[in-house]
């Protein structure tokens, strides 16, 4: 079990961007009526905010991170990393940390890199920033998390377009001595990484021709070779499995109890999925927010956009204890505890296309 | 455990498709109400009701009831 725990390092603000273009899943083309009436009412996903053409996350991301930085009142000059935490890059080669870097108009001084990760990636991302943080050679580091998932997802595949949507985020920590430990627990079943799978278009299997041809798959999936494909029903057995234990293992490793938890934010998958992870922790639902109704499961960014989209007023007033877990692509999970002091918590923010 | 109790958890599961027809020999995949979505439920019942973690190919590889039921009960 790999428990992590970072001292000195304050999380100042979150923010997120979505594009403004919404799609229902009420209307997709792709179900009867009776279908998506159950699809709904499972999953708990009405509708997603979707990039357009020649929109990705290093858009939604950049937005994010001029509008974090703007409340905060930093100056630019300030940053000394940028860490991209994403599915997939802009291009194959350079990270997309990178342009971003030019984007924002960061100093020379600034280390910039990606992780390529989806679902339990900002936990990942807050190991890593804080990871530099803590060492104080690195006094400030914003945190992108987000994907443009739609555009890794085949249109026509039942089981992914109803769930996922497009957000751009971004975390601020800075070095501070007051701050209390962030505590962590990580994992990862790698014998599992075909589970949420798109096995075209990297280097193993270059593209063809004939990976751009949709096929329907033993379970009625219609999907490319180069789309992210996910085994439904083995993700909620792995989600259900192993994010209820991190937590707890989490509480038990650091002593946490729960009354002491103002709120459990819990990666956004499908609020069935959720709703069981929550029970098993007997965890009350006042404590559990949810932004899935309306923006869907957006990877990596579903942790900051939960917090800013349902809970940014108490985030922005009060002291915050917080328990975050996410789960997914890898397979990977992770766990933090964290506590936040009046954070810089701006209203979501809307992404137009140009 | 007992099967008949697994049947009728297993029935529940359905919202359209009436309980009296669910037996252990029921080849759940040719019922017209059965998706992917319930056999997420399925598998939630399991983990809730017998502490199992069913993957999808045991849901998929079982023909009928009884064959997941014998699934189920190997692994408690």
């Amino acid at each position: 079990m790999a428990f992590a725990f970072l001292n000195n390092v304050a999380i100042r603000g979150i923010s997120a961007c979505v594009p403004r273009h919404i799609e229902e899943n009420a209307s997709l083309p792709i179900f009867s009526p009776d279908e998506i009436e159950r699809v709904i009412a499972q999953t708990g996903i009405e509708r997603k905010h979707t990039v357009e053409q020649g929109t990705t996350v290093v858009d939604l991301c950049a937005h994010a991170f001029e509008q974090l930085l703007h409340e905060l009142q930093w100056d630019r000059m300030s940053i000394d990393a940028l860490i991209l935490v994403s599915s997939a890059g802009d291009y194959i080669t350079p990270p997309s940390s990178n342009v971003l870097h030019g984007i924002l108009n960061l100093p020379e001084t600034c280390l910039c890199f990606d992780i390529r990760q989806g679902c339990p990636g900002w936990i990942i991302g807050l190991e890593v920033a804080g990871s530099l943080v803590t060492t104080h050679n690195f006094r400030r580091v914003i945190l992108l998390c987000g994907d443009s998932a739609t555009l890794m997802k085949s249109p026509l595949d039942k089981e992914s377009r109803p769930l996922f949507g497009d957000a751009g985020t971004a975390t601020a920590l800075e070095y501070d001595t007051e701050a209390s430990p962030i505590e962590l627990e990580h994992g990862s079943r790698g014998k599992e990484y075909h589970t949420i799978f798109a096995k075209a278009g990297g280097l193993r299997y270059p593209t063809t021709p004939s990976d751009l041809e949709f096929r329907t798959d033993d379970d009625n999936m219609t999907y490319r070779a180069i789309d992210s494909h996910m085994k439904g029903m083995d993700v909620f057995s792995f989600a259900l499995a192993t994010a209820p234990k991190s937590v707890q293992s989490l509480m038990n490793q650091f002593h946490i109890g729960m009354d002491t938890i103002d709120y459990f934010i819990f990666h956004q998958a499908n609020q069935y999925l959720n709703e069981k992870i929550r029970k098993k922790l007997k965890i009350d639902s006042s404590k559990v927010p949810y932004s899935l109704r309306n923006f869907g499961n957006t990877g990596s960014a579903t942790i900051p956009l939960t917090i800013v989209s349902q809970c940014r007023e108490r985030y922005s007033t009060d002291t915050i204890n917080t328990i975050a877990c996410a789960f997914g692509v890898g397979l990977a999970w992770g766990s933090a505890h964290f506590i936040t002091h009046h954070i810089v918590c701006p209203e979501v923010i809307f992404y137009d296309s140009l | 455990m007992d099967l008949q109790e697994f049947v009728q958890h297993f029935a529940e599961q359905f919202d359209e498709t009436d309980a009296s027809i669910f037996t252990p020999q029921t080849k759940f995949h040719d019922l017209e109400e059965w998706s992917s979505l319930i056999g997420l439920s399925v598998i939630g019942m399991v983990d809730e009701e017998y502490d199992v973690a069913l993957k999808g190919n045991d849901v998929k590889g079982s023909v009928t009831i009884e064959d997941l039921y014998n699934i189920v009960k190997s692994r408690i």
